[in-house]
């Protein structure tokens, strides 16, 4: 039994170890938010939190959570919205929106961290988020739109 | 100001109402609110936005009463979702619904006007009693005999209504196909062969892994389980204990060209009116492509406890073929077979949705009564799902003071579409894998009435005099090929637009000018003359950055687009910027239409600059995004699209740019370097092996 916290909720997991987190969240505690994309931590569609660090669920074995906090897509919209989804959702910056979930997290881990951040630096933070329905652009200027503090 | 009004004539009944005559099929009411169903589904595209928009103005509704629900084979068969068509079709077909809706249930015009519907949202005594009076008619009407109310206010079209789904995506809500987790739900994977020529050659016959059913057919195999941890790993087991017998079948990859030009063909002549002796010829290819979802394909299938009958859940974007497909493939009766459409990542065309729902079906057989959710892995989307194909064209155009005099261009593919019931076959890949399967036929080329596959768009724009145009059906199929986002349109304005460039630098003219010189057409005239203006035509630019257009009418019918592309070339081939010009005629959604024209073109930039299967001669080896890389976000060029206003027929937008971008990216390298690359991708590779064949 692998104990964690999800979303601020501490949760007993009794799942192989090796069990990768995606599966955990998806599979067991029913959170699908984050996305099943490659399965191999390149394409950026099931990132989470992982003590506030953006990592890939998918590549991320269930002892590696451990006793850590793990904060999905859902949780960063608990309570409503975060900025970065609502930015999102006004600028209507998704097509498809599979690689959104992902998107999210990787903005909002990076916002947290440099809230001054660039349009480069937004582009270079999602370097490893793949979008294929071409909507870079306006994802890039929705983040920037979420920010608190003006560049 | 008040809002325009429309009126149709309605003498001839839309195509698809003439199919679908039923007013049940098409909408219903439950709490208040006008359920829509349309034949068509969200790929990502915004569709059902769009078609939300166009119904709630045909029945005089605020766009909050009315909802357009998921596609099932219980609606309307609108056939597929491609081709850049969905609002072309569903314009008139909404209209139709809409005015037989409102002469019927409509109330007094003196009591309810339309704008008072539509600026009193909530609780309106007339909009209430509307909605319910639309509730009782007789779901049997039949759409055809009814008279008309055709005069339409439009109010939601032509507005930026916001995208329906996605607060749900970008919330992280259970939206997608994989997110089903219905009550007995099992996971289920199939173990493909590693090669496209492999079968198996044995796998122990008492194999078992901890958690799973395995369900064997031949060379098709698949394992069912309650927990998706179990199945996982009982398919990285069962992939060491399976061996096959593999065979080289595939062609060099670095010479598709000349095995496109040498192989068996069947000859399409679309035109020839004798063009006289060229005085220019240049030849020009692309390699296969993937899809390349950010979702591997998925599927959801359930059997009936007594065996007798299927449903499915799946993202096809033919839901009636494909249900018509499996019930061939089976021997069932159509009515044993029932599929409804679930949305999951963006879809470009025929992919393995369909192939998917196939393998759902036969796992799930081995367990009736429980839903048996199935997902492709990643690489197996990437090498089994069906490629767009590798294509190889040559051009000549006799040139005389300036003028084009003459043109041919012969252009040589596998055909462009293999989706279900293609060729007289149900086309899903697991039948070629079953015991006693065959392999599947080589892909099919659309029909003219259709726009054609590899002769899409091949037809110049332009006066060029006298033409001969000539398609190479390539009859064998050493990968298998189907349709993706334009189909041939792509390859063939790559190379057309190209060419022009080039007949224009031998005479000494400006790209604009050349083409303006060429056109007729003021629709055409008009994108290519905006494009220019809003990009900055003929202002100068550094060192190493070039400027280039490109231009097509779809499909010759549809949308008119104008793409210039400003690039960098340095060590790498930087695409800085994108100004893309479109005539979609009247335009539903603006925003819409802006995101799907933007994100055409950046996905034809990555398409052009950095997309390639793999493949050595035996196994396809771009199985995951490192070997099949796709533009990333640092390199993602800025994109801005300028609309043409217009009140003409509606035309699509998802296709309309990927030609033009491709060709405008070619020019604008030429244009920065002095060097032509006619073999895409279009990377630094190809430049430097540009200089070495010119050298």
């Amino acid at each position: 039994v692998t104990a964690l916290t999800v979303n601020g909720e501490r949760v007993e997991v009794d799942r192989p170890a090796d069990t990768p987190l995606l599966t955990v969240l998806r599979d067991t505690l029913g959170l699908v938010g984050s996305r099943f994309g490659c399965g191999a931590g390149m394409c950026g569609a099931c990132l989470v939190l992982l003590d506030g660090k953006a990592v890939p669920a998918c590549d991320t074995p269930l002892w590696q959570a451990a006793d850590a906090s793990v904060v999905t897509v859902e949780g960063l919209a608990i309570g409503g919205p975060n900025p970065v989804q609502q930015s999102l959702i006004e600028h209507q910056a998704a097509q498809c929106g599979f690689c959104i979930s992902g998107v999210v997290v990787r903005a909002t881990a990076l916002l947290d961290a440099r809230p001054d951040a660039s349009g480069d630096d937004v582009a270079a933070a999602l370097e490893r988020n793949l979008c294929r329905c071409g909507t870079h652009q306006r994802i890039v200027a929705a983040v920037l739109a979420a920010r608190t503090v003006p560049a | 100001m008040s809002n325009p009004t429309t009126t149709t004539s309605h003498r001839v009944v839309p195509p698809h109402v003439e199919t679908n005559p039923r007013l049940g099929t098409w909408l219903r009411v439950e709490e208040g609110v006008v359920l829509v169903q349309v034949g068509k589904v969200e790929l990502g595209q915004g569709i059902v936005t769009a078609l939300g928009q166009i119904a709630a103005d045909a029945l005089g509704l605020p766009l909050s009463a009315v909802r357009i629900v998921p596609a099932s084979t219980s609606g309307p068969d609108q056939g597929l979702t491609a081709g850049s068509l969905s609002v072309t079709q569903s314009y008139p077909a909404l209209r139709h619904v809409g005015a037989v809706v409102r002469s019927l249930a409509y109330p007094p015009a003196a009591l309810v006007e339309p704008v008072a519907l539509r600026t009193s949202r909530d609780h309106h005594p007339g909009l209430t009693a509307y909605v319910d009076r639309i509730g009782t008619l007789d779901p049997d009407l039949d759409l055809t005999t009814v008279d008309l109310d055709a005069t339409v206010t439009q109010n939601s079209v032509g507005s930026d209504a916001a995208r329906t789904d996605l607060p749900d995506k970008v919330l992280g809500r259970p939206r997608f196909l994989a997110d089903l987790r219905p009550d007995g739900l099992l996971h289920a994977r199939v173990l493909r062969p590693p090669s496209p020529a492999a079968t198996l050659s044995s796998l122990p016959h008492d194999w078992t892994a901890p958690g799973v059913t395995l369900v064997r057919d031949g060379s098709f195999l698949g394992v069912i389980g309650e927990r998706e941890h179990a199945v996982d790993r009982a398919l990285a087991a069962l992939a060491d204990a399976a061996s096959w017998d593999e065979h080289d079948s595939l062609p060099d990859e670095d010479d598709l060209a000349s095995y496109l030009r040498c192989a068996p063909t069947e000859p399409t002549h679309a035109t020839d009116d004798h063009p006289g002796e060229p005085t220019h010829t240049a030849s020009y290819s692309k390699p296969y492509l993937a899809h390349a979802s950010i979702a591997p394909s998925s599927a959801m299938a359930r059997w009936s406890d007594d065996g007798s009958a299927v449903h499915v859940w799946s993202h096809s974007q033919g839901i009636h073929a494909l249900r018509a497909a499996i019930a061939g493939a089976l021997t069932l009766e159509l009515g044993s077979v029932s599929v409804e459409h679930v949305e999951s990542a963006g879809c470009y065309g025929h992919n393995a949705a369909d192939d998917a729902a196939f393998d759902a079906v036969l796992l799930a057989r081995a367990v009736p009564g429980r839903p048996v959710l199935l997902r492709w892995s990643r690489s197996d989307e990437l090498t089994w799902g069906p490629l767009s194909p590798a294509m190889a064209g040559t051009l000549s155009a006799r040139v005389v003071g300036g003028r084009i005099e003459g043109w041919s261009y012969d252009v040589w593919s596998q055909g462009h579409t293999s989706r279900p019931l293609y060729a007289g076959q149900p086309g899903l890949l697991a039948t070629a894998h079953r015991a006693g399967g065959a392999p599947l036929p080589p892909a099919a080329d659309p029909p003219a009435a259709a726009g054609f596959g590899s002769l899409r768009n091949a037809q110049p724009a332009y006066d060029v005099g006298p033409r001969r145009i000539t398609g190479h059906h390539v009859t064998v199929a050493p990968l298998r090929t189907s349709a993706m986002r334009s189909l041939g349109a792509y390859f063939n304005v790559f190379a057309i637009e190209s060419f022009v460039d080039e007949l224009a630098a031998e005479a000494g003219l400006d790209p604009v000018e050349l083409r303006l010189a060429h056109l007729t057409d003021p629709r055409a005239r008009a994108v290519v003359e905006l494009a220019a203006r809003a990009s900055g035509w003929g202002e100068p630019l550094p060192e190493s950055v070039g400027r280039g257009i490109g231009f097509a009418r779809y499909k010759d019918l549809g949308a008119w687009c104008a793409v210039v592309a400003e690039v960098a070339v340095e060590t790498d081939v930087r695409v800085r910027r994108l100004t893309v010009a479109a005539d979609v005629g009247l335009v539903v959604n603006p925003d819409g239409t802006r995101n799907q024209l933007s994100g055409g073109a950046v996905q034809s930039t990555s398409w052009t600059t950095v997309e390639r299967v793999r493949f050595d001669r035996r196994r396809v080896t771009s199985g995951d995004w490192e070997s099949y890389p796709i533009l990333r976000f640092p390199a993602a060029p800025r994109a801005d699209v300028h609309l043409v206003a217009s009140d003409r027929a509606p035309l699509g937008a998802g296709e309309a740019a990927q030609g033009p971008t491709a060709a405008a990216i070619a020019n604008a390298v030429h244009a920065a370097l002095g060097v032509r690359v006619r073999d895409l991708p279009l990377n630094a590779e190809a430049i430097v092996s540009a200089i070495e064949s010119e050298e």
